[in-house]
């Protein structure tokens, strides 16, 4: 799960079952999905059980889109 | 009765001369629902004995009270197929000073037959026993309390250990026989509450999966069987437990059905599916050194043809007898295979112990044909990898690879991929399978081992096979 509070810069708080493997990996996404969507403040909690890379880049968006109000999709 | 061997637990433990650094023994065929070990291991610590070596068959979650007992420094050394939950992670964090032993079904009977692992005193629970000390993993009265079958890892132990303990929750009349913990190998028979919860022996639900995925890979593992080569009138074969193996077994069925082929045993662990199998005269012999769930526990209780094998006459490497010798094909899980084939069912991607070698060594060593099923990927962690993280099962010994993305044969066995691409199945490179999982999922980053040894993995012959190491964090 993901979730998005306001916040300075991008500060990510991952928890994860696969932390020690692809923990990096998973916090490069976040943030590249974010930077991609312009967002460049916020504070991001994610829990993740070992999810593949492309439903982290889903999650992270429809958390974005929920925080800011700003569908992506269709603006 | 003359002659009976029933005292309380603390007399037989004071009877069979156990001392600080001995080795005591138990087995795990009530599994999760085992209550021998932890009953003993307590009164043991009451009685203020320290540095006790336990060689068990196997460990699981419900062994956590061990935690305890080796703080206490009252268990020191521990030998064992597998270990899970807390106590598994634990010992993967460091908690024993003492590497833990880890062998296979097979090579434990081996090492108990051969004297290299010496057991003082086996605790071997049992369902039935009467004042002689004939034991059984049956019920045999109406008072019985608890079932689970086949006592095949005990046997060594009952045979080979200096002293044995039988503790039962039925203590019946003698003679009871047939028994496989003869008397004369028995000293003392302690009768108990509980031996253990026969709600809990099932590995895995004894039901049909409905997960897609599982079904896809026994359809293809049931293809890989059926066009072998091995499938014909008078095959052998063993399946392991789990959604996908059960299912391979509904498959493999239905084509013996239509080309009117039987098999002349089925071994190992011993399932209610082999059990239906054989019930409806598709199976000859089921040949049992444990019994996975109820209804494989009871046919062995009524069935001649089902019979309790040791572990050393299941899958010794050492006695060209063990039946592991005459199996044809058998079908086996993974945590991890490698690009060389090598397998890995014991220890997680995460670097912590959470499973057991089980059979798996001795039956794909022997086998003719091994089968390995896994998917690609659980969740983010790869299952087909450049290299396993802990080696258990040698990749010469592996013939075939089954994933969702296509079929791996062991280029060392170009027999078997021929027949499979004459059945038009789809064959891949196993680096290629690697190389897929990882397009998928981007490169692991090292684990984080520490140097500290925490467990020894050994093969069936007695040799080191690979070491395993404490993780940190």
């Amino acid at each position: 799960m993901v979730t998005i509070g306001p916040g300075e810069g991008l500060q990510v708080e991952l928890q994860s079952s696969v932390e020690a493997q692809f923990g990096r990996q998973i916090r490069a996404v976040i943030t590249e999905t974010l930077e991609g969507l312009g967002v460049t403040d916020a504070h991001v909690q994610a829990i993740d059980k070992g999810a593949l890379d492309c439903t982290i880049r889903a999650r992270v968006t429809a958390a974005a889109v929920r925080a800011t109000g700003k569908d992506v999709w269709k603006d | 009765m003359r002659n009976s061997k029933v005292v309380s637990l603390e007399e037989a433990i004071k009877k069979s001369g156990l001392k600080d650094g001995m080795t005591i023994s138990f087995h795990h065929h009530f599994r999760g629902g085992d209550k021998v070990v932890n009953l003993v291991v307590d009164k043991l610590a009451q009685m203020g004995f320290k540095d006790l070596k336990l060689a068990a068959s196997s460990l699981s979650d419900v062994h956590k009270p061990l935690i305890e007992h080796i703080k206490n420094g009252v268990i020191t050394g521990i030998s064992t197929s597998g270990l899970r939950g807390e106590l598994a992670d634990a010992i993967s964090h460091g908690l024993l000073k003492e590497p833990v032993v880890f062998r296979s079904h097979g090579g434990r009977g081996s090492a108990i037959a051969g004297g290299e692992l010496k057991i003082d005193v086996a605790f071997l629970g049992a369902s039935a026993c009467d004042e002689l000390g004939n034991a059984c993993g049956v019920p045999r009265s109406e008072n019985g309390k608890s079932i689970c079958g086949s006592l095949g890892y005990a046997l060594p132990d009952a045979r080979y250990a200096k002293h044995v303990v039988v503790l039962t929750d039925d203590l019946v009349a003698y003679p009871n026989l047939p028994a496989g913990i003869r008397g004369a190998d028995v000293e003392s028979v302690v009768v108990v509450d509980s031996v253990g919860d026969s709600a809990k022996i099932s590995a895995g639900a004894i039901r049909d999966s409905k997960n897609p995925r599982d079904i896809l890979l026994a359809n293809q593992a049931a293809k890989v069987v059926i066009n072998s080569g091995y499938f014909e009138d008078g095959f052998s074969i063993q399946t392991g437990t789990g959604g996908a193996s059960l299912a391979v077994v509904k498959y493999i069925r239905e084509e013996m059905i239509n080309r009117g082929i039987k098999a002349s045993f089925a071994l190992g662990g011993i399932t209610a599916h082999m059990v239906k199998l054989h019930e409806e005269g598709l199976i000859g012999k089921l040949i049992d050194v444990q019994s996975f769930d109820k209804v494989a526990a009871q046919s062995i209780a009524s069935d001649p043809s089902h019979v309790e094998v040791s572990a050393v006459e299941y899958a010794s490497g050492q006695h060209l007898g063990s039946a592991t010798h005459a199996l044809d094909i058998v079908i086996l899980s993974a945590l991890e295979v490698d690009t060389d084939f090598n397998v890995n069912v014991l220890v997680g991607s995460d670097g912590i112990i959470r499973g057991a070698i089980g059979g798996h060594q001795d039956t794909a060593a022997d086998s003719a044909l091994s089968i390995i099923v896994c998917p690609l990927l659980r969740g983010r962690i790869p299952c087909v990898v450049p290299k396993v993280t802990t080696l258990i099962t040698p990749g010469k010994s592996v013939d075939v690879v089954v994933t969702e993305y296509g079929i791996a044969v062991n280029p060392g066995r170009p027999e078997i991929a021929e027949k499979l691409k004459a059945a038009c199945l789809k064959l891949v490179d196993i680096k290629d399978l690697a190389a897929k999982a990882n397009s998928i999922i981007g490169t692991p980053d090292p684990l984080p081992f520490g140097d500290k040894v925490v467990g020894v993995v050994m093969n069936r012959d007695g040799s080191v096979l690979d070491k395993i190491y404490n993780i940190k964090g």
